[in-house]
């Protein structure tokens, strides 16, 4: 799991090749914790296909509201600079992540 | 999945978690089924001061984490789990989840209730992108900036408190000219410099293309619309919607008795359906809160208990 901040956000996702997938988390975001471990367990099984990384928005705020963020949790998908596709909120289910890294490691 | 529980428990919030404690104590094989982890609404709220014994800052996540951590010191086990269906009718109970079906010979439904949305336009497209139901998630997106609050409940005024801590600006609006929310909450409220009030007013649409931009109000006594723009230097608003609760029982609808939504149950939480109990807020009561929802999920278990001796 890649730990993302404002200095590596650019060169770790957006110029990475290849699939990134980006957890946005904050301190307080209980809902966000609960994910932690099914991502996790993800990246076990999927990380040789997809890159795994998180960003703490508590110190990245503006970056998270520039990629269009601005309420957790989020679980998105990047390539070619680019996010593909994202999970917001009550959609962020276990289910629903897997569901969608198994569109784009297929 | 061949073992057959003596309780299912349908919800880890304090309902759910306080019947599995008195579960767990009876020596009763206890499952806890929550969809991602222990809390239910008070995993979200930042301070409880109203459940007694609880002072100096406890915070739901504090309070529901030593309720979750005793209901399991004393056997109930918690699985994370999306139920899909259930089937109440008859001896042997069968929640059919994600993960596979598990069946029990007792089920204590604990669901608890939902944020209601307010039911404006743009309001599900703009969820996560400026309007958000949980202040403890993204207050921090919106440190310096302008928020509103939606709502004249505690829930509503205690959360627009909380925003204060981050927000320049915290600025509530209600559809009534005074608020619900109890006198000692309030009173906090119009003591606090960073609060604002609009009152009579309601939020008739949101707006904005992938973030939130802007919002129309519209005042309910005299009909005057009026809007409410994002901040040019600041570029984005929050708004945050505390207007009530549903209950979560859609997956009962046909099998329990139900009134407007919430499972109804006579004083020792039985539902219409043998060895079928209901605890918490979902049931027809007339307070929900922790202190009420941890005493049903008690009298839910040991009724569970009962039950099981004259099979």
């Amino acid at each position: 799991m890649i730990d993302l901040d404002k200095e590596n956000f650019e060169s770790e996702v957006l110029q990475a090749e290849g699939f990134v997938l980006v957890d946005f988390y904050s301190d307080g975001c209980i809902p966000c914790q609960a994910l932690t471990p099914h991502i996790h367990g993800f990246e076990e099984t999927y990380g040789e296909k997809i890159t795994f990384a998180s960003l703490n928005i508590t110190k990245a705020r503006r970056l998270a509201i520039a990629q269009k963020v601005l309420g957790l949790p989020v679980v998105a998908i990047y390539s070619g600079g680019e996010k593909k596709d994202e999970l917001v909120k009550d959609d962020a289910t276990p289910e629903n992540i897997e569901a969608m890294i198994r569109k784009y490691v297929s | 999945m061949d073992r057959i529980y003596d309780v299912i428990i349908l919800g880890a919030g304090p309902a759910g978690l306080a019947a599995g404690l008195y579960a767990g104590r009876a020596r009763m094989d206890t499952l806890i089924i929550e969809k991602l982890a222990p809390g239910g609404q008070i995993a979200i709220t930042d301070e409880i001061e109203n459940y007694p014994g609880s002072i100096d800052h406890e915070t739901g996540p504090s309070l529901v984490s030593r309720m979750a951590a005793q209901a399991k010191k004393f056997g109930a086990v918690i699985v994370s789990e999306t139920v899909l269906s259930v089937e109440l009718e008859g001896a042997g109970k069968v929640i059919r989840c994600t993960g596979g079906e598990y069946r029990a010979k007792t089920v204590i439904v604990a669901t608890g209730v939902v944020h209601k949305p307010i039911g404006c336009i743009g309001e599900r497209e703009l969820t996560g992108k400026g309007v958000s139901y949980c202040a403890t998630c993204d207050a921090a997106f919106f440190e310096g900036l302008e928020v509103y609050v939606v709502g004249g409940g505690d829930a509503a005024v205690e959360e627009a408190l909380y925003l204060t801590r981050f927000a320049r600006s915290v600025t509530l609006i209600h559809r009534r000219d005074q608020l619900r929310a109890a006198k000692s909450i309030q009173q906090k409220a119009f003591d606090n410099e960073k609060m604002h009030f609009i009152w009579d007013t309601v939020v008739e649409e949101l707006r904005g293309d992938g973030l939130l931009e802007s919002m129309i109000l519209r005042n309910v006594k005299t009909g005057e619309r009026s809007e409410i723009v994002a901040d040019e230097e600041d570029g984005a608003f929050g708004v945050f919607v505390f207007v009530g609760f549903e209950p979560a029982g859609a997956l009962f609808e046909g099998q329990l008795q139900m009134k407007n939504g919430y499972l109804v149950t006579d004083d020792d939480m039985k539902t219409n359906l043998p060895g079928v109990f209901a605890a918490g807020d979902i049931r027809v009561k007339s307070l929900r809160q922790v202190v009420t929802a941890v005493a049903d999920g008690a009298i839910a278990a040991v009724q569970a208990e009962r039950y099981l001796e004259g099979l």
